[in-house]
């Protein structure tokens, strides 16, 4: 998380963002063999599923970005500044 | 021939209507037949009602003419309807006649005037709404003819409107004769609320059933209708207007602002008399108003130099007579001084024009002076007029019609030793004004050059005047002096004869035996202090007090000054400092607040990434602490 | 079925003028002309036709009623009506709609000259909308025509206006919508309570006339109805949108807002907040009027302080609706018809003051009195024409608005409000200030500014003759058009009058 927040590459963003992700599925995973029920796992599942999704589109807009900006810095592309 | 009475007011109406359309197209000459025709023929139409009424009286002395319903609201039915008793059929009289002969001495008058036409739309305008004003069988009827004649003042008194002066005292008489029709519109509010109608005669008689004597509803109601007097008729305290409307034409101030609007006053306190009886305090009121005015403006008449200036302060003075004789119940002398009135006053001004004219454009009697030799004809019908105006014993009419009042002031019911005194004093004023105009315009050294010389259309209707000025008040005289009744027997089918007093210590010989010594006494102080012995008025008017003095009076007691600052000033410094409206800038307020607002709230829209992840994550340890607070 | 046509010609001759004027703009101008005259003729005919104002439909007090199904949703039973209906009042209204829309049309001939197809869409939307508010008796197809006024008149005031022109349209549009939303809320809220005392759901006027509310609750929604009007009217404190709306407008648009947007205001007060909240709003009506003659005061007082003609004319109407509000909450006969000459009056009278500056602004190109002034001596006939309507405006009798404030003063009056019209009545005095400023600052004085311009054109007076007739007419024979509203008002008097209460007279 600490990662997701001060790093500036969109790259290591996006990397952060997948242990994050990672994290919460292991959580689900102990808890499901904690109370003896499989349905952590079935969740687990679920978030992988996202989490491929997810790196697809990710990755999509990065290389998108990295095209008009020439750079993965975050704080360039800051157009929505109201 | 009665039911021609509807063509007395159209006709007029019909020659402002072709000038007002038509007008600048027509030639002079055309221009010059329309307008004074149209009064002509108005004038000629009165004359034959008038025929007819005295051979002929209706039944009921009085003529109803309806023409059509005005409007019809719940019970609320104003007509337009004429109503011709002696009371108005007088005034009618006077108004076309009187309005004709002016009309007549205009067309040279105002010869080579640029707004020829535009002058008479305007005159004849004024006329068929003065014809309203006393033809009106109902007061709101009477209340377009009142309001409609000050629109002509207005139009008239500004006609010269290139200069901003003129315009300024065209308005200035408008505002002030407006806060006198306020007054008089709440008058009538009452008297309808109350009494249910509005037709006059209907309104005297429930007024007189309704309301007991001493009412206090007749009072507030009386008091509201001389408040309306007041503007019009320029009386304390409205009096205001009337001096600076001088910066009209000449015969418009000799036709409205002598003859016959400012009379209107008069005219409205005569035709609603009942509620005056009903009122003493509010009768009380008019003739305090009278004889307070006529001493004021009298004072005031003494110290002006401009000739129209000196003749409006003395117009003043005489309606204050009227007024005076109104509220000591004396009504049919107040209507006969007005007739007298209307013939000399309007020729003092037309004589005021020519010599105005004469020396070119020159208002300052102080720079005239020896016209009597230039100007003969001028002089001989302006000397009648002034001694009318002043009150020459035995031949001229001022002196019957205005002893009459002197006498009623004290003799009759509502009369005093007071009122008499004033009455008596005003007389001694008139004279010296009048003698003093006089004696400074056509005796003495000439100091001016005379450029033009009036023609015949300028000098007969001012002969015609002169005639009236001098016979008129033969129909009227006292005990002692043929007692002659035929006014007041004619007005009595109008207005109640005027009660005498019981145990007078004075009789009416001695009354006007005191009114001719006034006279004298007048005539002879202003021979000493104008002709004779100039110098006199510098040893009046030098030291300290005796400016002080002049310049009170001369500036009519100050009262311009007062309202000035007290109603004026507030308003143009009220409209100065809010002319951007400060309730706008509540709403400017609201906006500005949306706007600082935009202002702070845009600043957290970063647009970066980091820092709304961030804002997530505080936004979100925040609500997990909250829960796990409040929890336990 | 030819009240759908009033509205319907009107509309289909804006796309019309829209169509046509991609190929000639002139087209465009005479469609719209034909369209809104049909209209006024077809005003006339029904005047004509009821003048004697005995036909009433069994269904109420309506002269002509037209009723279909328009939104119907029966699983929620709610039915909502193209119900239009048209008595004396909305007759007059519509008439007095029509007579403005023609001057509408013929003031911008020649002022107008860039998008001309889609302007007169809009004036036509507008006269059209206007139309059906006063003809709605659909409370929801009235908001829908309410509201429907709007967008045209922002379009007409930010594209055609002059140099503050979006402020002006923005301001209009947020002041008139944030209290018409209030007055929606109320509609609402009545539908609903309505539906709570007998179970149905109801937009119709005449079905919504009795329902039983409480105290608190009526006041509340009365006065979020009443909002919604006045600041339409403009009242007192809600008013300073209009001096700037006004100002900016086109011609068209100033005489459009002041003969006839404002007339919508104290239409909907009559017919709506009177009767449909009776008690509320007899224990509203001291505090309406109060606001009201503080209106006509400052309304004149400001008309005085101002030295831009528009903006001064624009004042005076702050003034003289005034009275109109006055004439409403003294809810007798007399302040209430005189409140409807005062409507007509004031719709004629203004409207041709805003057309008399329009046309000045069209020759010299300023609205500033200091760049003005002795404007006589060049165009006698306009100037002539401008002293008729400043005495119109205060209240010289013979003219019409003399009839109304008269009316309205003396039911004030009658109904035991002294003090009120001493204040009202200096009012009136102080018409007298800004109407001859007006004359004296534009027409009179020395022509400073060496102005040399063009007199009335035949399409001006045109213009200018039949207002000059009506204002006239108003004053010096009204009966005709009073006939034509007394039933109305009765009626709504009848309604506003809670039983139990004696009729103020």
């Amino acid at each position: 998380m600490i990662g997701l927040l001060v790093r500036r590459n969109l790259l290591f963003i996006l990397m952060s963002l997948e242990v994050m992700v990672n994290a919460a599925g292991l959580a689900f995973v102990v808890a499901g063999a904690g109370h003896g029920q499989a349905d952590g796992q079935a969740m687990f599942i679920f978030i992988l599923a996202i989490a491929a999704a997810e790196v697809a589109v990710g990755l999509a807009l990065v290389l998108l970005l990295y095209h008009r900006y020439r750079t993965l810095d975050v704080d360039v592309a800051s157009q929505l500044r109201g | 021939m009665l039911k021609l009475l509807w063509l007395i007011p159209a006709l007029p109406c019909a020659g402002f209507l072709t000038l007002a359309f038509f007008g600048p197209r027509l030639s002079r000459r055309a221009v010059a037949l329309i307008g004074p025709g149209v009064v002509l023929a108005s004038a000629v139409v009165s004359w034959s009602v008038a025929m007819s009424f005295f051979l002929a009286p209706p039944p009921g002395g009085a003529f109803v003419q309806e023409l059509w319903t005005w409007m019809d609201v719940a019970g609320f039915h104003p007509k337009m309807a004429l109503y011709l008793d002696p009371l108005s059929l007088v005034m009618m009289l006077v108004v076309t006649s009187v309005g004709f002969l002016i009309h007549w001495y205009s067309t040279e008058f105002m010869a080579e005037d640029e707004g020829y036409s535009r002058f008479f739309a305007y005159m004849n305008l004024f006329v068929a709404s003065m014809l309203v004003l006393l033809l009106g069988d109902n007061l709101l009827l009477l209340y377009l003819g009142w309001e409609g004649v000050g629109l002509c003042s207005y139009l008239l008194i500004g006609f010269w409107y290139t200069d901003p002066a003129n315009g300024r005292a065209a308005r200035k008489a408008f505002y002030v004769t407006r806060v006198g029709d306020t007054a008089m519109s709440l008058g009538l509010f009452l008297l309808f609320t109350q009494l249910g109608t509005l037709q006059i005669q209907d309104l005297m008689r429930e007024a007189h059933d309704q309301w007991g004597t001493g009412s206090k509803l007749a009072t507030a109601a009386g008091l509201l209708l001389l408040g309306g007097a007041c503007g019009k008729s320029a009386q304390l305290p409205l009096q205001v207007w009337l001096p600076d409307a001088m910066a009209g034409p000449t015969p418009t101030s000799a036709l409205i602002h002598a003859a016959t609007m400012v009379t209107a006053g008069v005219y409205l306190i005569a035709r609603t008399h009942v509620i005056f009886e009903v009122s003493p305090t509010a009768q009380f009121a008019v003739a305090a108003v009278g004889a307070a005015t006529l001493l004021i403006a009298g004072f005031s008449a003494m110290t002006q130099w401009d000739i129209k200036k000196s003749l409006a302060f003395s117009t003043i003075s005489q309606i204050g007579y009227m007024f005076l004789a109104l509220g000591v119940g004396a009504w049919s002398a107040a209507i006969f001084h007005f007739m007298t009135h209307a013939f000399f006053k309007a020729l003092l001004f037309l004589g005021a024009g020519i010599v105005i004219e004469a020396c070119h454009h020159e208002h300052s009697m102080f720079k005239m002076g020896g016209l009597r030799k230039e100007l003969p004809v001028t002089f001989w019908t302006f000397a009648i007029a002034g001694c009318s105006l002043a009150g020459l014993p035995l031949v001229t009419a001022g002196f019957y019609s205005k002893g009459l009042i002197i006498w009623n002031a004290y003799a009759s019911a509502g009369g005093s030793m007071v009122l008499w005194l004033a009455a008596v004093f005003g007389a001694l004023l008139t004279s010296i004004y009048t003698f003093r105009m006089i004696f400074l315009t056509f005796f003495g050294e000439p100091k001016a050059h005379v450029v033009k010389r009036p023609g015949a259309a300028m000098k007969i209707p001012v002969m015609i005047l002169a005639f009236f000025a001098a016979v008129a008040g033969f129909v009227e005289t006292p005990g002692f002096l043929g007692h002659a009744h035929v006014f007041s027997n004619f007005m009595q089918k109008a207005l109640p004869e005027a009660v005498e007093r019981r145990g007078l210590g004075m009789s009416e010989l001695g009354s006007e035996a005191v009114v001719m010594l006034a006279f004298l006494a007048g005539l002879a102080i202003a021979y000493f202090f104008f002709l004779k012995k100039p110098a006199l008025q510098e040893s009046v008017t030098e030291p300290p007090v005796g400016q002080a003095v002049h310049r009170f009076w001369f500036s009519d007691w100050g009262m311009d000054w007062l309202y000035d600052k007290l109603f004026v000033q507030p308003l143009w410094w009220f409209a100065r400092i809010n002319k951007r409206d400060f309730i706008d800038s509540f709403y400017a307020a609201v906006a500005a607040v949306t706007r600082a607002l935009w202002v702070v709230l845009r600043s957290t829209q970063t647009g970066r990434l980091r820092w709304y992840a961030a804002v997530i994550v505080a936004g979100t340890i925040l609500f997990v602490a909250l829960a796990l607070v409040a929890k336990p | 079925m030819i009240l759908v046509w009033l509205i319907v010609v009107l509309f289909s001759g804006g796309v019309l003028a829209w169509i046509a004027a991609r190929w000639n703009e002139a087209a465009a101008r005479w469609i719209s002309l034909a369209a809104v005259t049909a209209d006024f003729l077809l005003s006339l005919e029904l005047w004509r036709k009821y003048s004697a104002g005995a036909h009433f439909l069994p269904n109420g007090p309506w002269l002509v009623d037209f009723n279909a199904e328009w939104i119907s949703i029966p699983l929620a039973g709610v039915n909502i009506h193209l119900h239009l209906a048209m008595d004396g009042l909305s007759l007059l209204m519509v008439a007095l709609t029509c007579l403005l829309g023609i001057m509408s049309v013929l003031t911008s001939w020649r002022e107008i000259s860039q998008r001309v197809g889609f302007f007169h869409l809009n004036l036509m939307a507008i006269l059209g909308a206007i139309v059906g508010v006063f003809l709605a008796v659909d409370l929801f197809l009235f908001y829908f025509a309410w509201e429907l006024m709007l967008v045209p008149m922002y379009f007409l005031i930010a594209v055609w206006g002059h140099e503050r022109r979006i402020y002006a349209a923005v301001k209009f549009f947020i002041f008139t919508q944030a209290c018409g939303l209030l007055m929606l809320v109320s509609i609402l809220a009545l539908v609903f309570a309505h539906h709570q005392a007998t179970g149905v759901y109801t937009f119709e006027y005449a079905d919504l006339l009795n329902t039983p509310l409480s105290r608190g609750a009526a006041f509340l929604m009365m006065l979020g109805m009443f909002l919604g009007f006045a600041v339409k009217l403009p009242m007192f404190p809600l008013h300073p949108w209009l001096p700037d709306a006004h100002t900016e407008a086109p011609t068209a648009g100033s005489l459009i807002l002041a003969g006839l947007l404002l007339k919508t205001g104290a239409y909907g007060l009559l017919r709506f907040v009177l009767p449909l909240f009776p008690e509320a709003s007899r224990d509203f009506a001291p505090a309406a009027m109060t606001l009201a003659v503080a209106g006509i005061v400052y309304g004149a007082v400001m008309a005085f302080a101002q030295t831009d003609l528009k903006r001064l004319v624009a004042y005076t109407s702050v003034s003289h609706l005034g009275f109109v509000l006055l004439g409403i909450y003294a809810r007798n006969d007399w302040a209430l018809e005189g409140a409807l000459v005062s409507m007509i009056a004031h719709g004629v009278s203004t409207g041709s003051l805003f057309m008399l500056v329009g046309q000045l602004q069209e020759r010299t190109h300023t609205r500033e009195m200091d760049r003005l002034g002795g404007l006589w001596a060049t165009i006698p006939r306009l100037s002539g024409i401008a002293m008729f309507f400043a005495m119109g405006s205060m209240g010289l009798p013979g003219l019409g608005d003399f009839v109304g404030e008269f009316l309205v003063l003396m039911g004030t009056y009658y109904a035991g409000h002294f003090g009120l019209t001493v204040a009202a009545s200096v009012g009136v005095l102080f018409s007298t200030l800004y109407a001859l400023k007006f004359i004296q600052r534009a027409y009179h004085g020395p022509n400073t500014h060496q102005w040399k311009i063009q007199d009335l054109a035949p399409r001006e007076a045109l213009i200018f003759a039949p207002m000059i007739v009506v204002l006239l007419w108003l004053g010096v024979y009204p009966q005709p058009v009073i006939r034509t509203f007394q039933p109305a008002m009765q009626a709504i008097q009848q309604f506003s009058n809670a039983p139990g209460e004696a009729p103020p007279r």
